[in-house]
């Protein structure tokens, strides 16, 4: 089988490696890149748990082969260190038991940062509707709102006259 | 499960895309439709040619009332305003309700044309527009109206050799009325029913009824639907051959509440 050369930036770091063409961007990171905190669900775009960050917006890696990956900037959840909306998701999905088994976790924090950032004045409903592409087995997804919540009213706080003096 | 063996390429220009189309390999845009289908083998071709790096793939021009929109652009470029005036915020909220934002990234909104999915929401929305699907094949480039365009169950009037470039669309007034009804379960599923209803400022009024497990249907003259909306998508859901009782159900709410938001707006 022939391989391509596929050169990409992963957690801003550049990555050579030769794939199979029919190999996808979660296959890369996982069986070649050893960056398992991306995770497979059902392979098909349906369940979100394979949600990165790909040229810097979200996207299902189980459905992006490996050649359109030639040239992309890749994040995965293990390239969040030093994001303050990052950690203060991670801080409110413990506050607020927004995991249960961790399966769905990474898929979730990749959505949820998107939402935080995208959509300032969200409310709960468009945090539910946002957050419909990405499935979870345990939690019944109560929490998962309330974290992304609680991180939206703490930025929407900051964001007011007290920033603005402190800035 | 992964995909049988391909071989990639990515053509750099339009004619080296139709070159490798000429010679059977299989065009991927967003491959938000295409690569689950390659996951699960219900495709299996021998190569495929990614258009996304195509000159002018994605994007959006006005010129002349006219607005051309890529064939690559995606649903949430579409969501995010890339479409000015009327036209852009009818639209925009039709691509705010396709699948989820992750998939709206990358999906394109000539890739869920081309994939021909008679519930998906472009399929089931652009025969509304007196508009036109811009064709690039080995002769030249060729015009296909929007009402024509999808045939059946994930069939197009796309020759296999021909790549699809851009959406022609005239720009709206203001004033122009728009309805659209999609039955959902769930935010992002497949719709069950779709109906929308364009009224533009001097013009017949038009409607599309669609995820009918065909080609959509479309209402050239709305009028009568418009004047008595209850008893005319009635008639209308009841005379596609082959729909469930609950299917039809679905259809004639559709097209009721539809059409009911064009009147609210009158
Ligand atoms: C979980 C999930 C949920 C979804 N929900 C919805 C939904 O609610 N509503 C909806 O409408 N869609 C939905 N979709 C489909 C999505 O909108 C796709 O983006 C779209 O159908 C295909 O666009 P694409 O650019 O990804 O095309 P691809 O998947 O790359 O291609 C699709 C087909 O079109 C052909 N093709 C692509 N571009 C061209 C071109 N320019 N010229 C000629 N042929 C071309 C390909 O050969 C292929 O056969 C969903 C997808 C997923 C994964
Ligand atoms: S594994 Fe990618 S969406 Fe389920
Ligand atoms: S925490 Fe188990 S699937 Fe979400």
């Amino acid at each position: 089988m022939t391989r391509l050369p596929i050169r990409m930036t992963v957690n801003a770091e550049n990555v050579e490696l030769l794939a199979e063409p029919r190999s996808h961007l979660a296959d890369l990171l996982r069986g070649e890149l050893l960056l398992t905190g991306t995770h497979t669900g059902c392979e098909h775009g349906v369940c979100g748990a394979c949600t990165v960050e790909l040229d810097g917006a979200p996207a299902r890696s189980c459905i992006t082969h490996a050649g359109a990956c030639d040239g992309a900037t890749v994040r995965t959840i293990e390239g969040f260190e030093g994001d303050a909306v990052m950690a203060a998701l991670r801080e409110a999905f413990t506050a607020e038991h927004a995991l249960q088994c961790g399966y769905c976790t990474p898929g979730m924090l990749v959505m949820a940062r998107d939402i935080v950032l995208r959509l300032p004045d969200a409310d709960e409903a468009r945090v539910r509707e946002e957050l419909s592409g990405n499935l979870c087995r345990c939690t019944g997804y109560r929490g998962i709102v309330a974290a992304v919540m609680r991180v939206l009213d703490r930025r929407r706080g900051l964001a007011g006259p007290a920033a603005s003096r402190a800035a | 499960m992964k995909p049988a063996p391909f071989t990639y390429s990515r053509p750099a220009d339009w004619g080296a895309a139709v070159a490798l189309l000429q010679s059977g390999a299989r065009p991927v845009a967003g491959g938000q439709s295409i690569g689950p289908m390659l996951n699960l083998r219900v495709v299996q071709p021998d190569a495929v040619a990614d258009l996304r790096h195509l000159p002018g793939f994605g994007g959006v021009a006005l010129s002349g009332g006219l607005c051309r929109i890529g064939a690559g652009t995606t649903h949430a470029a579409i969501e995010d305003d890339a479409v000015p005036g009327r036209l852009g915020e009818i639209l925009a909220g039709v691509a705010r309700r396709i699948a989820y934002r992750p998939v709206r990234n990358r999906g394109t909104i000539g890739g869920s044309l081309a994939h021909a999915d008679p519930a998906a929401d472009w399929v089931a929305v652009l025969p509304a527009f007196r508009g036109s699907a811009v064709a690039l094949g080995p002769g030249g480039e060729r015009r296909i109206a929007l009402a024509d365009f999808v045939m059946g169950l994930m069939e197009t009037a796309l020759r296999p050799d021909e790549v699809l470039r851009a959406i022609e669309l005239p720009t709206l007034p203001a004033e122009t009325r728009w309805g659209h009804w999609k039955f959902c379960r769930k935010p992002g599923e497949f719709s069950k029913a779709t109906a929308c209803v364009l009224a533009v400022p001097g013009e017949v009024p038009r409607a599309v009824l669609a995820a009918l497990d065909e080609a959509p249907l479309v209402i050239s003259d709305a009028s009568a639907l418009l004047a008595a909306p209850e008893a005319e998508a009635a008639r209308i859901a009841n005379a596609v051959p082959g729909l469930s009782p609950w299917r039809a159900a679905l259809a004639r709410t559709a097209l009721k509440r539809a059409a009911a938001m064009v009147l609210e707006t009158a």
